[in-house]
């Protein structure tokens, strides 16, 4: 019995001695967090995919917890959350949040099997970034989208997948966050990140062909040839510049009057998400009739006024031809 | 018999077009210089449309330390200074000349008469360099390296050896082997001219023992030359022909990792071919025009090798061998282990074209890859003591870090690793994805200090 009690009251001293001891040493030695991290990190999407630039969501929130006390959020934001995640993590640091545009990621290529063909085959490991190593790839344009799925692989979200009809890489609208993964994964630079745009509606240059005219034209039948038609039917905007024998339309300035579309004569540049166009009656009349469906289809729209000015646009053009 | 300490593969030798004679390719119609025919900067074209140019006319000047100035290899017309497919299977800047006549310069003397070291007194190390470095001469083994860069060591490292790299472990491949049969004469000269340049009074010729003829002869002849030049044969063993391993095999000596190169352990390394066009540059004034290139492969009608001149399209080195065989599966510049597919046969011969491959359907058709069995058959076959199966699982994860930390940078891309892998795995492949990716990040944080 006395050997039970002896025991007893020993381990509960040490107990005793051992919680006084872990108390203060908590104490003395504890690091202060700040508590809206966890609070902040509660509220991303936790896919850890990194398209903010930290590393994960609870680099994110920290980041954030630091800008806010700057008493600024600008500069930072979560692609796959969206707005709605980044107005809850400015409520919890008592910040307002500035309205970044949701981007969406486009493949700037339409070089399927028909149009751009495929006169060898890769056989090393299926990767883009190893095919793109060897040189050209499988066809004659060495720019284009090689079709390996590197982008595929870097989804988080399911969002991005490669045709095995076309060998070509398409982005499902509806499940793009726009965290740029699959931008970074692949080694040719097709994928390009753009605002989502109105209604989802954006006029994009499907092509990141630079070769001069003559070869664009033998190396795929859909490749932008640098010849400048879009630029100058754009004039009044300025949105569509020409980089090395490669249009780019600028997102912030194109007022989606897809008169780019009509007149690029390689059918490289395509307008996603617009309302058919009303079948057209002449050749001559074609121009003249491009914008009437976008004014005609979305009349309530933020589009309208945009919608409208192409039509003098157009008027400016036809005296000019 | 020597040969190297760590892995190395035997492949089967196919050595099929040895023992035939050097048969020199006619002339294209139209020759095409690319401006990207060795490593480092690319070279500047100096010619345009409509310019005349004569066999030995610089067409493009070095476009810095590292680069090699590009001489035309025949007579006529630059048609077109522009974009065109080379053997890296990209387009890139390229002289495009029309073929008239066979005009040479006339600095270039195209006389046969040997001229030996001792005729000529007035050549000193820095002239030999300085004549290398302006015909143009890149190492002929494949690499494409600048010669001179090799001969003008960095301070505080001395030579004390050259190894004449005679050992052609490439499966095919002929063209060194009957270069050394026809040519030991100016071969020798070439090397007492590189050991004149490095200021060394030993050097080896290092060949593998499938060549008995090539080591005999060079035997017989090297005392003539030179009392310093040894003749080691070598145990047939892939990749002897890798420069660390032949050092290792030749003298002994292991060259430590990268930043390490040959020179840190005294060697000085240049291979059979670039001492053959060193002779000619030197003592015959001829920049480096033309090569010896083996076409060869088991449907090739006439396995030969040819002396064709650079710029030549590859088409046309195959019709001089017995056309394209019908059931071609792959076309392959250089030799089957280190080569390179070609997309094109429109493709020019260039400074590094060694030889030209065909391979059918059935023999070129890579197996399916299965899964890893962690036999270690690659670690065993891997000349520089890496862990292929590693790297390349680190690779395809993007563990980049990792893969600096287990020496990926030390990778010679022999691909002994592949071709001894039971599972057909596609080892290299990702190797020199993460190889690439990470001298890259090096370089980058080089950079930032």
């Amino acid at each position: 019995m006395n050997v039970i009690l002896i025991a007893v009251i020993v381990l509960g001293v040490v107990g005793l001695v051992s919680a006084v001891v872990l108390f203060l040493a908590s104490k003395k030695f504890a690091v202060w967090e700040d508590p809206r991290i966890k609070q902040v990190s509660e509220v991303l999407p936790q896919a850890n995919c990194g398209g903010c630039g930290y590393p994960g969501c609870s680099g994110f929130a920290s980041a954030c917890v630091k800008a806010a006390e700057g008493g600024d959020l600008s500069g930072l934001n979560c692609a796959p959350g969206g707005q709605a995640v980044m107005e809850k993590v400015a409520d919890i640091l008592g910040l307002a949040v500035s309205a970044a545009a949701p981007k969406v990621a486009v493949v700037r290529c339409q070089g399927t099997c028909d149009v751009r063909p495929h006169g060898v085959e890769f056989d090393g490991a299926h990767s883009c970034r190893i095919q793109n190593m060897t040189g050209m790839g499988e066809t004659q344009c060495q720019y284009g989208c090689l079709g390996e799925g590197d982008c595929a692989s870097a989804c988080l979200f399911g969002a991005i997948s490669v045709n095995p009809a076309t060998r070509i890489a398409e982005v499902d609208e509806s499940k793009c966050t726009g965290c740029g993964a699959c931008a970074k994964a692949c080694p040719r630079n097709v994928i390009e990140l753009i605002p989502q745009g109105p209604k989802n509606r954006k006029v994009v240059v499907l092509c990141n062909n630079q070769d001069k005219g003559a070869l664009a034209t033998k190396e795929c039948k859909v490749s932008c040839i640098g010849c400048g038609k879009c630029v100058k039917v754009c004039d009044k905007f300025e949105a569509i510049t020409l980089g090395t024998n490669l249009a780019h339309i600028d997102p912030d300035k194109c007022k989606m009057c897809r008169k780019c579309e009509e007149v690029c004569p390689r059918g490289a540049i395509k307008a996603f998400n617009f309302p058919p166009r009303k079948p057209k009656a002449e050749a001559p009349a074609a121009v003249t009739a491009a914008p009437k469906p976008a004014s005609a289809a979305a009349p309530k729209e933020t589009v309208v006024p945009a919608a409208e000015k192409p039509m003098d646009n157009t008027k400016q053009n036809e005296t000019a031809e | 018999m020597k040969t190297f300490r760590i892995g190395g593969v035997h492949p089967a030798e196919n050595k099929l077009s040895a023992g035939s004679h050097i048969r020199e390719a006619a002339l294209p119609k139209q020759a095409v210089f690319s401006m990207f025919q060795h490593i480092g900067a690319p070279a500047k074209p100096v010619v345009k449309k409509g310019d005349v140019v004569k066999v030995g006319t610089l067409l493009g000047e070095a476009g810095g330390f590292v680069s090699a100035p590009i001489y035309s290899s025949v007579s006529g017309k630059v048609s077109k200074v522009d974009v065109a497919l080379d053997s890296s299977d990209t387009r890139r800047m390229a002289v495009y000349v029309d073929v008239e006549g066979d005009e040479w310069e006339e600095s270039i003397d195209r006389s046969t008469d040997l001229v030996r070291l001792e005729d000529r007194p007035d050549l000193d190390a820095k002239t030999i360099v300085e004549k290398i470095k302006q015909a143009g001469i890149v190492g002929m083994g494949g690499a494409t390296f600048p010669c001179h860069v090799k001969l003008c060591p960095p301070p505080g490292q001395k030579a004390e050896c050259v190894i004449i790299n005679a050992v052609e472990c490439e499966p095919y491949l002929t063209a060194d082997h009957s270069l050394m049969l026809e040519k030991a004469d100016e071969i020798l000269v070439g090397v007492t001219l590189i050991m004149k340049a490095v200021g060394v009074e030993r050097g080896y010729i290092g060949i593998e023992n499938n060549k008995p003829d090539a080591i005999r002869l060079m035997q017989e002849k090297a005392g003539k030359y030179h009392r310093g030049i040894e003749v080691v044969p070598l145990k047939v063993r892939y990749p002897q022909g890798g420069e660390k391993q032949l050092i290792d095999a030749v003298i002994g000596r292991q060259v430590p990792a990268p930043p390490a190169i040959p020179i840190n352990v005294g060697a000085v390394v240049q291979n059979v071919g670039t001492a053959f066009a060193i002779y000619e540059a030197v003592m015959k004034n001829k920049p480096l025009i033309s090569r010896v290139i083996t076409v060869t492969g088991k449907s090739v009608q006439k396995p030969s090798n040819l002396l064709a001149r650079l710029g030549t399209p590859l088409s046309q080195l195959i019709d001089e061998c017995g056309g394209l065989p019908a059931d071609t599966g792959k076309i392959i510049g250089g030799g089957p282990m280190m080569g390179k597919a070609l997309i094109s046969l429109d493709i020019p011969m260039t400074k590094g074209s060694s030889g030209l491959l065909v391979m059918t359907e059935k023999e070129a058709r890579r197996a399916e890859p299965d899964p890893c069995i962690r036999c270690a058959k690659c670690v065993g076959a891997c000349p520089m003591g890496l862990e292929p199966f590693l790297l390349a699982q680190l690779s395809s994860q993007h563990m980049w870090d990792e893969a600096e930390h287990e020496a990926i940078v030390s990778c010679i891309e022999c691909g002994s690793c592949a071709f001894t892998c039971p599972s057909h795995r596609p080892l290299l492949d990702h190797i020199r994805l993460g190889k690439t990716t990470v001298m890259g990040i090096i370089r980058a944080r080089a950079a930032k200090k």
